[in-house]
């Protein structure tokens, strides 16, 4: 924690440290005593808090072409400057410098545990990649503001650098890192939500407290092969388990799941199966598991050639209050191992 | 659920038999259980060789 003027150092590319366009995106790292180029913006915006003691500067081709060898050589670049904070770019729409800015920063939280700003604008590829490592300032696509946005690099910076609260991101204006603080409202939750209804009923704005997740589009996969010659799997999440639950897969929230073989199976034996998902009636399914995962006429297709082959395991977890997160994250590892099994399509069924 | 699927984005949806028991009924005798059991299952094979652009739920027969 820092009290007196701040010792600041910038990281700019070639083009904002004035070496040159993209006939100099190839020069590897160096370091200019002083504020240069975009980084006497960010001096201006420091006035008495502190001096940029140092500048440093990286060709972009430089950066994304040996990106971990250019974020290590800056890094000492960087430590050997001692500095109180790191104010890197901003970058705004160009994606090479955002992500080397979101690396570099990232890499000098970690390792000089010095605290680290950038800027960009949203569509630039550094801000999903870093944004819940490094606090990333929402800029414009261009450098037409470059002091206005410095400013607000700065004051979030010197937040950082002193130990200050940080405020929430729409109010210091940086890209949310996924992080849950427990704040004091002023208003319960019951007159804050009536206050939004009336504000949506009257057509003003107003922003919702539980944003929701997005789901960026995934490609649909085209079946390459004929259903005769396919392998297909059954996946499910609705928490079919065997008795006793070897995986200890959760009733909610879950973060694991299982693998079960169905090999020289043509049925599955209600008795040796079960079913900890809290999210529905298990009652019909632990009856009759066929309810849920349909083994039974999956190897009769099979049987009669409708389908080339069944997968022998199964993949279960239980669905419910599960995280985004923990879902993707299953669902990445299931589709690798099916694939690894050459599986050429699944039927998840889901309740 | 089919609406969250497609919100989601699943790209090929087959509306199964309910929520409870998504591919069976135990109002039904155990034949004709198996039977609408088949017949979802073949509805998803048929998903599976059909080519879409965007989440697509398939209505049962």
């Amino acid at each position: 924690m820092v009290f007196g003027a701040l010792r600041v150092v910038c990281y700019v590319n070639q083009f904002f440290g004035q070496l040159g366009g993209e006939d100099k995106a190839r020069v590897g790292p160096q370091v200019v005593d002083g504020a240069v180029g975009a980084a006497r913006a960010v001096q201006q915006a420091l006035g008495d808090a502190g001096s940029v003691v140092a500048t440093v500067i990286c060709g972009d081709n430089y950066a994304a072409e040996h990106a971990e060898r250019a974020t290590a050589e800056m890094v000492e670049l960087v430590a050997a400057a001692r500095p109180d904070l790191l104010v890197a770019g901003p970058a705004f729409l160009a994606g090479r410098y955002g992500v080397a800015c979101g690396a570099l920063c990232a890499a000098v939280q970690a390792e000089l545990k010095i605290p680290a700003v950038t800027g960009m604008h949203a569509e630039n590829p550094g801000v999903e990649l870093y944004r819940r490592r490094v606090y990333v300032v929402q800029t414009g696509a261009e450098a037409t503001r470059m002091l206005a946005e410095a400013q607000r690099l700065v004051a979030l910076g010197l937040k950082l650098a002193r130990g200050k609260a940080v405020g929430a991101p729409a109010a210091d204006g940086y890209f949310a890192r996924g992080v849950t603080r427990n704040v004091v409202a002023d208003a319960p939750a019951a007159e804050r939500a009536v206050a939004m209804l009336l504000d949506k009923l009257a057509g003003r704005a107003f922003a919702s407290e539980v944003p929701r997740p997005a789901f960026p589009p995934v490609a649909a996969p085209r079946l390459v092969k004929t259903l005769e010659g396919a392998t297909i799997a059954l996946v499910t999440d609705g928490g079919l388990v065997p008795r006793g639950n070897p995986d200890g897969i959760e009733a909610l929230n879950a973060t694991r799941y299982g693998a079960y073989s169905i090999e020289g199976k043509s049925s599955l034996d209600a008795a040796q199966y079960d079913n900890p998902h809290r999210g529905y009636d298990t009652t019909w399914v632990k009856e009759d598991p066929h309810r849920l995962v349909p083994v039974d006429v999956a190897r009769e297709l099979e049987q009669s050639g409708a389908i080339g082959k069944l997968h022998e395991t199964v993949y279960s977890t239980v669905g419910v209050a599960t995280t985004l997160a923990q879902s993707a994250r299953m669902g990445r590892e299931i589709a690798e191992k099916l694939r690894e099994a050459g599986v050429d399509a699944v039927i998840l069924t889901s309740t | 659920m089919t609406p969250v699927a497609v919100m989601v984005g699943a790209n090929r949806i087959v509306s199964a038999a309910g929520i409870i028991h998504p591919l069976g009924s135990a109002d039904l005798s155990p034949e004709d259980e198996k039977a609408l059991r088949r017949r979802i299952v073949e509805q998803a094979l048929q998903a599976l060789r059909t080519e879409v652009a965007k989440p697509t739920v398939f209505t049962r027969h």
